[in-house]
């Protein structure tokens, strides 16, 4: 969801794992590959680049089957990981590219002449055809990331590995409903691999809790994955009967689901980039101090992460942390500093109201609204209404952390703040969310 | 459907007619039952399905089940075509009889005529074999097209029988977004050949897995709208929160998004373009947050120093939201919405052409708002005051095609003029030397336009903007 990151891996400080839609600094690292804080990616890339390999090298030795089929699905993956798209949350997804590798996976016969592709052909053609695909995308300085490509040819190779030798013991040629329906348990199973994979991927590069990971990315896996996975199978089917015309004709629908899916990603970004630059009127207005919006949402996403927030909850929380200091604008003049810490309780209940009125006005982001309107409520609540919510209480803490620290506090700085937060944890912070601070600090 | 116009009621009733009869009088011969029956169950499915999923999408134009209707083409041919699409009306969804009647009858009329296209140019009834592709595909083709413009022409006349889709009058006919509308149900409807090619060997599995997909799109444009309405909301609540410093200009930004919008339209751009120039002109002064409030509601002359921080504004906006990617050429309407044509402006003095066009619009309509509405130094002008005043500085400040462009929109579609008559406390023209201006321009203080057109020459506008909308 950001502007394009060569490499969204490694998380370079405290306070760095970043929002998720974010656009913030994720930066290569120098070290090497070896040394690097995500093993689990570098062991899924690195496994799945050497069976690429082995499997391409294998191929040219013993020459390609059908090589003219083989071209073909190799041209349409490499088209459509040339027309690759990012989905919300920094997925990368080239839909043709993995819904062309399913079929030719799955594919038992062609225009009803038998094909004899072994597994390995398959994981060549599929790894080639990503690489032609990734090439354009390499030379004008849009590295994939590589994780994602890897979980592409992992899933060809896969179901390639479970089905290719189906095809020659129970000699599956034409369309049957049997071999629909064991196509479609296969893909399922698939699914719900990949799935796993990019959970626990997920988890390592936010350091979030495994579980969350998984339910995120199953909600936001579920829409591509189904449009994948079908349309894989309906071309594996539709070509034993149409031949190679219809490897053409039937991505065309595919093509028409990628662009609703770029044009929903496009436009949660663009939400995104709006929200992100206009919380920065506070900072031109002199209301607060430079990055002071942006710092707080970074300190609160690190936190959430740490805390095991869902991804929708992730990203309410980002708007409202992004905006918590909004509200200043209706006040005439700036807050000397514009540290709300410092200001007296009643200003500061004030100006959160106020943010959160402006907020509710959109109509549409209540529950952030909410938030910004009891950001600096005591552990207890206010009056009645109980305990302030967990987004609330995160933006305070990171909030109150970011106004006594400053833009560039040393190490000795910010731990003397955390203990001077946690002295407070009886009665004004989480010590919850104290804790889960002090974590995403020591890294 | 209440008191239909009687034109309308004998259109429907021929439609209507005509598809019941198609219908009735066959042939059925080699038209398989079985394949027949769970063909039309599977659409009247799909149908009310999609009314489901899809609330409100503008797209209306795709529909998913249009697919199963194109595959009964090649299953069952036109008159199968036609039962089929005229079970559409048995689809669970609330509609009136009528309204239910006519979409079945429109649909079976559609597909039976594509059905007999199809024939035409040489395909053949009954499931596709390996034999048949792929020379089936250029009478498929020509089957989709003719079942999508046969919709729209029916569904068309219709409305135009209602009176819905007055004459859009003289507005230039946006053809891109309908094309790529078409061409997205065009490849939708591709998928009817998916379904008819693999029905012979998977049955019902078949159209389960074109529709999948098909369903999943329209959820997501659905979301996608959702969206972006949202984002629409925010981005014009937080502008007007930024407005809230000074009463006079309260929805001047939403006003400038409108006026910029309608210039743009109006010279012909793309859609996306001209939602771009609107979400610039919404935004062009949101860097008047960095200027100090009290500079913005000074009433007396301004100094140097306070004038040198108004002229930032336009910067600082542009600093703001440059990073709001979407917005990309727009941005430098942002930053250059001040500068003049004879190179006076600010903040970089762009001589003529070297102003970006959004720049050029968006000032435009900048300081039209301005002249409309009410300042607490004068009055707010009449809409032909403005436009005189607009005319007479157009070549100098203005580029005269922009003036012309909103012009011709405004004597259209009509201006709404800010209804702040009177604000709290009644200030308005109380002060005796209400305006302050930039360093040089001496200032007419005109409720009444007549007396400031011959006052300053090539300054007046100047005034007007430098003034007003500092």
């Amino acid at each position: 969801m950001t502007q394009k990151q060569p490499d969204s891996s490694v998380p370079a400080g405290p306070g760095s794992g970043g929002p998720e839609g974010g656009a913030l600094s994720h930066q290569r690292s120098g070290e090497p590959l070896w040394r690097t804080p995500r093993p689990l990616r570098a062991l899924l890339v690195g496994g799945v680049g050497a069976a690429a390999l082995a499997a391409l090298v294998f191929t040219a030795a013993t020459g390609f089957a059908d090589p003219f089929v083989a071209l073909a699905f190799c041209l349409v993956i490499a088209g459509g990981e040339l027309a690759r798209i990012t989905l919300p949350g920094h997925r990368e997804s080239a839909p043709i590219a993995l819904a062309g590798a399913i079929a030719y996976a799955f594919l038992p016969s062609l225009g009803g002449e038998p094909v004899q592709h072994t597994v390995w052909q398959v994981t060549a053609v599929v790894a080639l055809g990503v690489a032609l695909g990734e090439l354009p995308h390499v030379a004008v300085g849009r590295s994939p990331r590589l994780e994602d490509v890897a979980r592409r040819v992992l899933t060809a190779l896969l179901l390639a590995a479970a089905f290719r030798p189906l095809v020659e013991s129970l000699s599956l040629t034409g369309p049957s409903v049997v071999v629909a329906l064991l196509m479609t348990a296969l893909v399922a199973v698939a699914w719900v691999l990949d799935v796993a994979v990019s959970a626990v991927l997920r988890a390592e590069r936010l350091r979030t809790r495994l579980r969350v990971a998984m339910r995120d990315e199953t909600l936001a896996q579920v829409a591509t994955g189904g449009a994948i996975a079908s349309s894989g199978v309906l071309i594996a089917l539709a070509c034993t009967v149409t031949g190679l015309v219809g490897l053409l004709v039937f991505t065309a629908p595919l093509l028409v689901s990628q662009v609703a899916f770029r044009r929903h990603s496009e436009v949660r970004r663009t939400y995104l980039e709006t929200v992100r630059a206009l919380s920065r009127v506070t900072e031109v207005g002199g209301y607060v101090e430079n990055g002071h919006s942006r710092r707080v949402s970074q300190l609160s996403h690190g936190i959430a992460c740490e805390l095991g927030l869902a991804e929708a909850e992730l990203l309410e929380l980002e708007y409202a942390a992004l905006m918590h200091d909004i509200g200043q604008l209706s006040l005439r003049e700036p807050i000397a500093g514009g540290a709300t810490v410092l200001a007296s309780p009643r200003e500061q209940r004030r100006i959160a109201e106020l943010g959160s009125a402006i907020i509710r006005e959109t109509g549409v982001l209540d529950n952030v609204a909410e938030m910004v309107r009891r950001q600096c409520e005591p552990l207890a609540g206010d009056g009645d209404e109980g305990v302030p919510p967990l987004g609330s209480r995160i933006i305070k803490v990171a909030n109150a952390f970011d106004d006594l620290v400053g833009e560039n506090g040393d190490a000795e700085r910010r731990a003397a703040v955390v203990e001077r937060l946690r002295m407070d944890t009886a009665s004004e912070y989480d010590p919850r969310v104290v804790d889960a601070l002090a974590s995403v600090l020591a890294r | 459907m209440r008191a239909l116009p009687w034109g309308a009621r004998v259109y429907v009733g021929i439609i209507v007619v005509s598809a019941v009869a198609i219908v009735l009088i066959g042939p059925y011969t080699g038209i398989d039952l079985g394949t027949l029956v769970l063909i039309a169950v599977l659409f009247v499915v799909a149908e009310s399905i999609s009314t489901h999923v899809v609330v409100d999408v503008k797209e209306a134009g795709i529909s998913p089940s249009s697919a199963v209707a194109l595959a009964a083409v090649v299953l069952v041919g036109p008159v199968g075509a036609a039962v089929v699409g005229f079970s559409s009306c048995l689809a669970v969804r609330r509609q009136g009889p009528v309204k239910r009647a006519f979409n079945g009858a429109q649909f079976a009329l559609a597909a039976y005529t594509a059905g007999h296209v199809y024939l035409l140019l040489g395909g053949t009834v009954g499931v596709p074999g390996q034999s048949d592709f792929p020379g089936i595909v250029l009478p498929y083709v020509a089957a989709v097209l003719t079942h999508t413009l046969l919709n729209s022409v029916l569904i068309g006349v219709l409305m135009w029988c209602l009176d819905v889709t007055r004459p859009t009058g003289p507005g230039p006919v946006r053809w891109r977004p309908l094309i790529v509308l078409e061409v997205a149900s065009v490849g939708y409807q591709m998928l009817g050949l998916a379904i008819a090619a693999i029905w012979g060997a998977v049955g019902i599995i078949a159209p389960l897995l074109v529709l999948i997909p098909l369903f999943i799109a329209r959820w997501v444009f659905g979301q996608q709208t959702a969206e972006a309405r949202a984002h629409e909301a925010t981005l014009a609540t937080l502008c007007q929160a930024v407005e809230t410093k000074d009463y006079y200009t309260r929805g001047h930004c939403m006003r400038v998004a409108e006026g910029s919008a309608m210039i743009a339209a109006e010279l012909g751009m793309p859609a996306e373009r001209v939602q771009k120039i609107r979400y610039a002109g919404m935004l062009h002064d949101i860097g008047k947050l960095g200027v100090p409030t009290k500079v913005l509601q000074k009433n007396g002359k301004l100094t140097d120093d306070e004038y040198a921080a108004i002229k930032l504004h336009p910067t600082r906006g542009y600093e703001i939201v440059r990073e709001i990617s979407f917005l990309d050429e727009a941005l430098a309407g942002i930053r250059h919405h001040h500068e003049r044509l004879d190179g006076r402006g600010y903040p970089m003095g762009l001589l003529g052409m070297e102003i970006p066009e959004s720049a050029r619009i968006i000032s435009v309509a900048d300081v039209f708002d301005c002249l409309t509405s009410t300042r607490s130094y004068r009055r707010a002008w009449s809409v032909e005051a403005a436009i005189a005043e607009l005319r007479r500085c157009a070549g100098s400040q203005f580029d005269p095609r922009m003036v012309e462009a909103l012009v011709r929109a405004v004597s259209r579609e009509g201006w709404q003029t800010p209804d702040i008559a009177e604000p709290p406390g009644g200030r308005y023209c109380a002060t005796e030397d209400p305006e302050p201006d930039g360093p040089s321009a001496p200032v007419p203080a005109p409720s009444d336009p007549e007396r400031t057109v011959p006052v300053a020459e090539s300054t007046s506008a100047g005034a007007v903007t430098g003034g007003q909308d500092r």
